[in-house]
């Protein structure tokens, strides 16, 4: 992308890129290295300490089967299950999130401890597993261990099955009412106003912002006067690559689009798998909007705001892709 | 406003569990003068022993009739509390709809000619708002469905808000209470709920797990003995605090989900209703697969009224109340948990053994 290389936004975010990377080893090493502190009790530090870990572990693996089989956990109003979410969804896509395409956060300050916020990112990669790694994003490495409440279609909410699961993990019908309702209360809020223009545009038009929707996460967030943090992701424009579209066969399965990626569908299952890109994710400087002058019902105030999150958003992306050397290496 | 309190009531539906709850509380009231308790059928022995001194008036809504004991007893208080969810106890869905919508209609042409009515109560539900994936998580009393409800029960009940709302625009002096009831349960009512977890295998839905609110019985009796005795005009969703996933609810009753996939519903639905077990209408089904949640602000902040059991409490005094034993007996469950703990403990205690030795 010669276009994207001319644009010399440089910050010093990312100097400390590869001290990054090495912190992600010994995360990683951190598992297996318990398991076999368990098994050799040789050195006379590990004998006490181990086995504890590995009792509370067994406990609350047995603590969180026991409250699943009697039905023992809170739900809330939206169908949000905080217990099955930290325990199975989250720890199933760390993997992912760690080692496949080892994620690393920029900017996690500008996130709240505390207090509803909307952040507002791109969307891209066919399938929307951007979505998911910012929500691990938010949980692994913020220090409040915030949970992503996003807004999704309503394709979404009709399919069986991910419907009832993408309830349980915390996300909601992107409408005003579920955007209010949940920042008012205190919730930090996703949404990839991009849609499905985003989420499966062709590879051509990658890091290429298409329309923002209506708005309408704007007008929430003017309303319940959050802060809106623009989010930039790089590295999820590479997973599937998006070169053509089977119009016809997308029509007939009710789908806004049906991928053909230079492994899908080509090699069947095996194309699903997703090429292992290095990522990005930045959080920009919030934008508050508790002191904006106007109100959310004056369409033009909630353009302008909407073109200044975008246009963030755009030039975060040009920056971090111009220091990026490779995309699957970073 | 005025607040009269009543002197005449009128409660139709008399011989179920709610409207025959609230008739006997208002009968046990000295300062109400009368209680006429309306049904087409006798109420069952249980229900008559608590009516106290209510008068039953066995008649039927859709008849005129209806029109001469309102004005001859000058009832100034009607609470409608005979709609019916339930098209296998009322005699098939036909006989229902007549039911509920031809006897309100009736009902509200009685009550517009009768100059001594000045207070209405709908019991109504929160079916109005139907169930589906492109609802917003709660709703609220100013939101209306994004495609009416097709058929049944909740059809039925936006009818009759729909009559009732005209009858309140001719008879602006009469003050209009709507409330919209979530799922009641409780120890005692039945309800197309209550039969279904008392199943011991429970149909649901393959790939779809709802939101389910509920309300409790005695919470629901005390809001309509509010509106009855107080003036409090308006529409007001009423549910306990709180959500339950259907799966959750199933596992909290010790009962085992069974699965069906979406094109086997009909076949099952078939099944149970022959059986007389349980009602999966297309619009019961929708319910089991989106479910619906009501915000319940207004009925806390201008009805004045927190209802004393949340979903999970209701449905836990639901569960102890008809002493629906679960199939996997909780107690099991901790004493599992226990024994692989204790088990573990020793296995890691074994292993510490030899390597003290060592050292």
């Amino acid at each position: 992308m010669p276009e994207a290389r001319v644009i010399p936004l440089h910050t010093d975010d990312l100097a400390e890129r590869p001290k990054a990377v090495d912190d992600v080893g010994p995360l990683n090493g951190a598992d297996p290295g318990a398991d076999t502190a368990n098994q050799d009790a040789g050195t006379a530090a590990a004998k006490d300490e181990p086995p504890a870990e590995w009792e509370a572990a067994l406990a609350d693996l047995l603590a969180f089967a026991r409250r699943r089989i009697l039905g023992d956990y809170q739900v809330d109003d939206f169908g949000f299950d905080a217990d099955l979410t930290e325990n199975i969804f989250i720890p199933l896509l760390r993997p992912l999130y760690k080692n496949w395409f080892r994620v690393e956060t920029v900017g996690m300050h500008n996130v709240p401890d505390v207090g509803g916020a909307l952040v507002v990112a791109n969307h891209s990669g066919t399938v929307p597993l951007d979505a998911l790694m910012t929500a691990v994003a938010l949980y692994d490495d913020h220090p409040a261990k915030r949970h992503l409440r996003m807004l999704g279609a309503d394709l979404l909410f009709r399919t069986p099955v991910l419907g009832s699961l993408a309830r349980k993990s915390g996300n909601t019908l992107a409408c005003n009412e579920d955007a209010e309702r949940l920042l008012s209360s205190g919730e930090l809020v996703g949404v990839w106003p991009e849609g499905f223009k985003g989420v499966g545009k062709p590879f051509a038009d990658r890091y290429k912002l298409q329309r923002f929707g209506r708005g309408g996460f704007v007008s929430a967030a003017l309303r319940t006067k959050t802060p809106i943090v623009p989010a930039a992701i790089v590295g999820a424009e590479e997973i599937y690559p998006k070169i053509g579209d089977l119009k016809p066969l997308a029509r007939l399965l009710g789908l806004p689009y049906f991928p053909v990626t230079p492994t899908f569908p080509l090699l069947g299952p095996l194309g699903a798998v997703p090429l292992p890109s290095k990522w990005y994710i930045e959080f920009g400087e919030p934008i508050p909007t508790d002191e904006i002058e106007g109100d959310a019902d004056d369409p033009l105030l909630v353009f302008n705001l909407t073109d200044q999150v975008r246009e963030t958003i755009q030039q975060t992306l040009y920056r971090l892709l111009g220091q990026r050397r490779n995309a699957f290496l970073g | 406003m005025k607040q009269v309190p009543p002197s005449v009531v009128l409660v139709t539906g008399v011989s179920r569990f709610l409207p025959a709850q609230l008739a006997s509380r208002l009968a046990a009231e000295p300062s109400i003068e009368r209680v006429l308790g309306v049904d087409t059928v006798p109420p069952p022995r249980d229900l008559l022993r608590q009516l106290g001194r209510t008068e039953l008036v066995r008649a039927d809504i859709r008849n005129p009739h209806i029109a001469k004991v309102i004005s001859s007893a000058g009832v100034d208080t009607v609470v409608h509390a005979s709609l019916s969810a339930n098209p296998v106890g009322s005699g098939g869905r036909s006989a229902m709809k007549e039911m509920n919508v031809i006897g309100t209609m009736q009902l509200l042409a009685a009550c517009q000619r009768a100059e001594s009515v000045q207070r209405l109560v709908l019991k109504s539900t929160a079916a109005v708002y139907g169930a589906s994936s492109r609802d917003p998580a709660l709703f609220t009393e100013a939101m209306t469905p994004k495609e009416l409800p097709s058929g049944g029960y909740a059809k039925d009940a936006a009818e009759i808000e729909g009559y009732v709302r005209g009858f309140g625009r001719r008879r602006p002096d009469v003050s209009v209470t709507m409330l919209r009831f979530t799922n009641l349960i409780g120890p005692q009512i039945e309800t197309v709920l209550t039969r279904y977890f008392a199943l011991p295998v429970v149909p649901t839905v393959l790939g779809y797990d709802a939101r389910v609110q509920l309300l409790h019985e005695q919470d629901a009796v005390q809001v309509l003995e509010r509106a009855t005795r107080e003036e409090l005009p308006g529409v007001f969703n009423v549910g306990g605090a709180g959500v339950l996933m259907l799966s959750q609810a199933i596992r909290r009753a010790g009962r085992l989900p069974f699965p069906v996939p979406d094109m086997a519903v009909g076949a099952v639905d078939r099944a149970f209703r022959s059986a007389r077990l349980a009602d999966f209408s297309p619009e019961q089904v929708r319910f089991l697969n989106f479910g619906r949640v009501v915000d319940t602000t207004k009925l806390r902040e201008e009805f004045g009224f927190t209802p004393r059991w949340g979903t999970v409490e209701a449905f836990d005094d639901y569960v102890t109340g008809r002493h629906l034993r679960p199939v996997i007996p909780p107690e099991r469950v901790r004493e599992a948990e226990q024994r692989l703990l204790t088990l573990a403990q020793t296995a890691s205690e074994m292993r510490e053994v030899p390597c003290q030795k060592r050292v």
